[in-house]
């Protein structure tokens, strides 16, 4: 963690100085606050000296205002300089996060990388904002309370040597039993959110199993844990302050009988006893502070910890520092031998994998799950690196190119069609910011998503929620085909993109694209026989990520039993023949 | 059944930090029916009432202790102070004598001091008043302590008890909702109702609550007490309040809408890392990471920015309201000082009113931010209430038709039905199914399809028509009885966070382990079960992102198989199921509908053709029906959608 903070606070290690000599300016006018009070009750109210009073007491409002005037001051630089530094953590783990591969997200999974970019950050900004605070005033007024304490009354001081170990004790015992509990708790508040979700989901699969009572029962027990382990928490923490508050007061019960002789024996002035009161209360608020950081401590350690790890990974995928001239050709995906095996895997995933493909042409990839046909075309815009062989673009390595480079050629259309927040149009033109709404129509044509969005309010300007929450998932497929369209790339890779449409869709789609990828080369993955039937080359992948078979629709039936496999168990004979 | 995907919610976005929940820094969301709901919500606590009284009587004590405390602090001071001053007067003189002695030297203002004093010169510090006075302060202060604890100690169950009746209460509605309500509102939005709203009133009743309560009570018995001891002083103090309030709340107003527009630039910048996270992949497909990080320091700064001024701005009550106490002290000792050397009022007492004082802003600022916090609750409680008073389903006829050995003979005669009243969806729908026959139903997306099983289940309620399983009106059983009849297999396969075994016995109660692998077997999974490290016991992740769509799919169907249901609902799957998979689950499919009668959504040309009957739906209705062979001699829709079907095929078929 102090690494972190070091690097990331550096930058404003002028607004923390100053922000710390306000917060000492603060912490010893805290401090001298009292004496001032004592001296005006010993001095003035004590003596009747009204002038004495009125002196002091502006003097003592003097040093309030100065108080306030700091303590504004240290806030505006303390929320400042916490609230940058939140947004330099954040924007450097972002940067990081948009230079890794696909690998890199893989290690660390996407719905943690958002964790650490949105809640772990802000554990470590809270850290900064109050640690600023604390660690400087905690010490400073248990120090100065000490001192301040000391000359009041020197015999008396030996007090704090008792109460602050009880304080501290009581102030422990009760964390080191509820902390656990606390922990404990969030993994029941989690359980009862989870059974509630699966009961959501599930909803009509419970009904149509008649399950209801179970699933009441399930949540039942899922709210009685909660409820109980709460309730226990409650009930330490119940203990927590009326134990505190009996220590503290118990304190100034005996401060003041010890006091008390002091004074009779004239060792003591008896407004010092007020003071010192005040100042044992000073400590022990301290010691309670300081108590508090402990608590946040460890917590925001975690945090630093995983956003460390984030900024300490380094992509595995850069960008060749003399990439190759452009070449002529255009629309060439040679595979040469390539073999593919994911990081710390014993197996590789593809072996030997080898082909190649020319403008006009389809190359359909087909097998079963797990086979490891989205690792094939998601080597194609790297977004893993081959570990053997190498894959060529229009004659070119695809590592001799820059990313930027080899991306624009390719027209991707994932599994999952991923849409954007924005309108219809900001998605179509992801590829090509500068595509016309003619071209953006026309890609919708081809995509038979042209009805729809005609239909929608807004047409090109219908809004798209995240994720594309708001089109169903045929919809959402075509538009991804559509954006790839409009893109106009030399490589097309279809990742299964048609399964969420229905026969007809599909057919009329396969037909309208068939002229718009004249000119490029196209890779496609799909599950139905019927989609990729009349590719100009089918690759069958066995379970071992090797090539099975290559070749047309009717060369695999007669020499690949695995194709032949595939086929039959979807179309009948008829239908094949 | 329907193909939205459940939007999943960020973490942090819902609850905590700066980007979630409704904290008590957060600006109020204001209820509709403020009163009506905190009546109500007073209301659910009745059946706490008794323990609620103990906690408001044991607050009371408590503070009275508290209370009281200062004021016999000061008594020991007095005593201490008059102890002192005693000692340096001559001994064996009364009080009045000294003070006419020290009139007669001139020192009036130390005369008049001492006359308002209780002491004998001479005497000096009575150590054993002292002792009794301070034994009595222990004792009041472990009273006060004793009793905050109690009262805490009770709040906690009457929190967690309320609250657990919530959570209850909201689960046993969720049961009588009809699937409308589910379909008209997000999963996301009824969570949070379980979660969010009903945590934030736990909350509110444990800590808020008795804090008003002991914060209301501190103000009335601080003041008496102050009253009781100088009205003048007191009256000063008073000027105080307004003066706090009226600052509080200037500085509040501006730092909430910092908090609103931090809390929107949080929304935005955690939403779009979201987005730009997920998307990872299209993202540096598109070469659109440029365009990423400029989009993200926009708000990211604006963020910044936000956060800085909410914080800053917020952190200003503290040290102004600290200002202005120091200012009512120095009035105070000011005051004070002038009517103690004026004899009118002992030095213990001023001591004693410069504790009180300091006590009295406290309460006042926390009541403040407590009725800012009761807004937010009170908008929450009333959510809760919202989805509790949402209209149930139709409940069950009084005198059910208990079916035992059913057939599995379904008819639909004339049935009518809309979602919504202006748009007509099913309209004269006939339909008649004979036991163990298939039934396909084919048309496009959105032709009225899963409607019809929503109807053939009763998730919906028919508009007019009425459906019979073998001759009786589905209306007339109870629905439980209905549904014990049908198996359903869906594309949408939802397994619980649980072991395989688990969810597959969903399907049966009290399922032998022999009758789940028997189930599982006949579902072509079992082979694949054994393959996995944990076998049967195998636990489900909360997603179930840990098999494959084609294996859950299978599991369903195992489901299903140990279920045994006279009539089945199966909707083929249309998304990435590998081929080898797919092949097994149709084998799996065609097994499980053998003497059954069954209604498929069909996808596979195979099924449809298979089909004892088959459906075309489109826009609603049932626009074809019977065979293939019919229907394709018939030259209709069904033709057409036939043929599409396999245009690949026939181009490719042209091409040899």
């Amino acid at each position: 963690m102090k690494d972190l903070l070091v690097k990331f606070l550096k930058p404003y290690w002028k607004q923390i100085t100053l922000a710390i000599i306000l917060l000492v300016v603060q912490a010893i006018s805290n401090l001298y606050l009292p004496n001032l009070n004592a001296d005006i009750i010993n001095n003035g109210v004590a003596k009747g000296d009204i002038d004495y009073i009125i002196n002091t007491g502006g003097f003592m409002l003097a040093v309030t205002l100065l108080l306030a005037i700091c303590a504004v001051a240290s806030a505006y630089l303390g929320s400042k300089t916490a609230m940058a530094f939140g947004r330099d953590v954040r924007r450097a783990i972002f940067y990081k996060v948009e230079s890794f591969s696909q690998a890199e997200v893989d290690k660390f999974g996407t719905p943690s990388l958002i964790t650490r970019n949105t809640n772990d950050v802000q554990q470590v900004q809270m850290l900064v904002l109050l640690g600023l605070y604390l660690m400087v005033m905690a010490p400073i007024m248990a120090i100065g309370g000490i001192i301040m304490a000391l000359r009041q009354d020197v015999v008396l001081s030996y007090s704090i040597i008792i109460i602050v170990p009880i304080m501290a004790a009581v102030v422990g015992l009760m964390l080191w039993k509820a902390t656990p509990l606390f922990r404990s708790i969030q993994i029941k508040i989690d359980r009862v959110n989870q059974v509630m979700r699966e009961k959501l989901m599930g909803v009509r699969v419970i009904r149509a199993f008649v399950k209801n009572e179970h699933e009441a029962k399930r949540f039942d027990e899922a709210n009685r844990d909660l409820t109980a382990t709460t309730l226990k928490v409650n009930r330490i923490m119940a203990f927590a302050m009326p134990s505190l508050m009996a220590v503290m007061n118990l304190a100034t019960v005996a401060i003041v009988w010890f006091g008390a002789g002091r004074i009779d024996s004239g060792a003591m002035p008896i407004g010092n006893l007020t003071a010192f009161l005040t100042y044992i209360m000073q400590i022990m608020i301290s010691v309670m502070m300081a108590m508090g950081m402990f608590i946040m401590v460890p917590r925001a350690e975690a945090s630093a910890e995983r956003l460390s790890e984030v900024l300490d990974t380094e992509p595995s995928i850069k960008d060749t520092p003399t990439p190759a001239a452009p070449s002529d050709i255009k629309g060439y995906l040679e595979f040469r031998n390539v073999e593919f095996s994911y990081p710390g895997a014993e197996e590789p995933v593809l072996k030997d994998i080898s082909f190649e493909a020319a403008p006009g042409q389809t190359t359909a990839i087909i097998g079963s799950t797990g086979c490891g046909k989205t690792t094939l075309v998601n080597l194609i815009p790297r977004f893993y690196d081959v570990t053997g062989g190498s894959i060529l673009i229009d004659g070119i390595d695809i590592r001799d190119m820059t990313q930027q480079n080899l991306r624009d050629k390719i027209g991707l259309v994932p599994q999952k069609a991923f849409l954007f927040s924005g309108t219809v149009a900001d998605n179509l033109r992801y590829g090509n910011e500068n595509a016309t709404d003619d071209e953006l129509w026309h890609a919708l044509e081809v995509a038979q998503a042209k009805d729809f969005v005609m239909e929608m309010p807004g047409q090109l300007d219908a809004p798209i929620e995240q994720g594309g929450t708001n089109v169903s998932g045929g919809q959402r497929q075509r538009l991804a085909i559509a954006r790839a369209l409009v893109k106009k790339p030399e490589i097309y890779v279809f990742d299964d993109s048609f399964s969420a449409l229905d026969f007809k869709t599909d057919a009329k789609l396969r037909l309208a694209l068939k002229g718009e990828t004249a000119g490029s080369t196209v890779v496609i993955i799909a599950q139905r026989v019927s989609t990729i039937m009349d590719a100009d080359r089918i690759i069958a992948l066995n379970d071992n990520g090797i090539i099975a078979g290559i070749g047309t629709h009717a060369q695999l039936m007669e020499t690949c039993d695995v194709y032949r496999e595939i086929v039959y168990s979807q179309l009948s004979k008829e239908e094949i023949a | 059944m329907s193909e939205d995907n459940k939007p999943k919610t960020l973490p942090g976005r819902q609850r905590g930090g700066f980007g979630g929940g409704r904290a008590a820094m957060m600006p109020a969301e204001k209820a509709k029916d403020f009163k009506g709901t905190l009546k109500r919500l007073i209301n659910y606590l009745k059946p706490q009432a008794f323990k609620i009284l103990l906690v408001i009587i044991f607050t009371v004590v408590s503070v009275a202790f508290t209370i009281s405390a200062p004021k016999i602090l000061g008594q020991a001071t007095n005593e201490l102070f008059g102890g002192v001053i005693s000692k340096q007067l001559p001994a064996g003189m009364t009080k009045d004598q000294v003070v006419a002695g020290l009139k007669a030297q001139g020192q009036d203002q130390l005369a008049e001091m001492i006359s308002g004093m209780e002491l004998t010169p001479g005497k000096g510090v009575d150590f054993d008043a002292i002792l009794r006075i301070l034994i009595i302060l222990a004792g009041v202060y472990l009273l006060a302590s004793a009793f905050q604890w109690l009262q805490q100690y009770i709040m906690a169950s009457v929190a967690q008890g309320t609250v657990y009746r919530l959570r209850r209460d909201v689960d046993r509605k969720l049961v009588k909702l009809p699937l409308k309500y589910y379909d008209d509102h997000s999963h996301g939005d009824i969570l949070s109702r379980v979660t969010n709203d009903v945590d934030n009133i736990a909350h509110t009743l444990q800590q808020s609550l008795t804090q008003l309560v002991h914060a209301t009570v501190t103000v009335i018995g601080v003041l008496i007490m102050m009253f009781s001891i100088s009205s003048l002083l007191a009256w000063i103090s008073l000027i105080v309040i307004p003066l706090s309030l009226i600052v509080t709340m200037l500085i509040a107003k501006q730092s909430q809408k910092q908090f609103i527009a931090q809390w929107d630039s949080t929304g935005n910048l955690n939403g779009h890392i979201e987005e730009m996270f997920t998307g990872h992949n299209i993202v540096k497909a598109f070469n659109r990471q440029d365009e990423a990080i400029e989009r993200f320091d926009e708000e990211n700064e604006r963020l910044y920015k936000a956060s800085f001024k909410a914080q800053f701005i917020s952190s200003i009550i503290h040290p102004a309201i600290n200002f202005l106490n120091n200012l009512n002290y120095v009035a105070v000792c000011v005051i004070g000082g002038i009517r103690v050397a004026n004899g009118i009022i002992t030095l213990g007492d001023v001591q004693a009113f410069i504790q009180y004082s300091r006590q009295f802003t406290q309460p006042i600022v926390q009541t403040a931010s407590i009725m800012n916090i009761l807004q937010s609750t009170v908008a929450s409680a009333e959510r809760v209430f919202e989805l509790l008073d949402e209209q149930e389903e139709i409940p069950d006829t009084d005198n059910p038709i208990v079916l035992d050995d059913i057939r599995g003979h379904v008819k639909f005669e004339h049935v009518y039905f809309r979602y919504k009243p202006d748009v007509p969806l099913i309209e004269d729908m006939n339909l008649d199914a004979q036991p163990g026959h298939s039934i396909a139903i084919v048309g496009p997306t959105g032709a009225g399809k899963t409607t019809l099983v929503n109807l053939l289940m009763r998730f919906y309620e028919i508009d007019s028509g009425r459906i019979t399983v073998d001759g009786v009106d589905i209306r007339d059983m109870r629905r439980d009885d209905l549904r014990k009849n049908f198996g359903m297999v869906l594309q949408d396969t939802w397994l619980f966070n649980g072991t395989i075994k688990e969810n597959i016995a969903y399907g049966k109660e009290n399922a032998t382990d022999d009758e789940i692998i028997a189930a599982a077997q006949a579902a072509y999974v079992d082979h694949f079960v054994r393959t996995l490290p944990d076998g049967y016991n195998t636990v489900l992740n909360d997603d179930a992102s840990n098999i494959s769509q084609g294996q859950k799919q299978l599991l369903t169907i195992a489901r299903a198989f140990l279920a045994d249901p006279r009539i089945l609902i199966l909707d083929e799957a249309t998304s990435s199921v590998d081929t080898r998979t797919e092949m097994l689950i149709q084998k799996a499919m065609a097994k499980l509908m053998k003497n059954r009668t069954s209604f498929v959504i069909a996808h596979r040309l195979s099924t449809i053709r298979d089909a004892d009957n088959i459906l075309v739906m489109n826009n609603g209705r049932i626009i074809e029906q019977g065979n293939h062979q019919e229907l394709m001699a018939a030259r209709g829709f069904y033709y057409d959608l036939y043929n599409s079907q396999f245009l690949g095929a026939y181009a490719d078929a042209d091409a040899v």
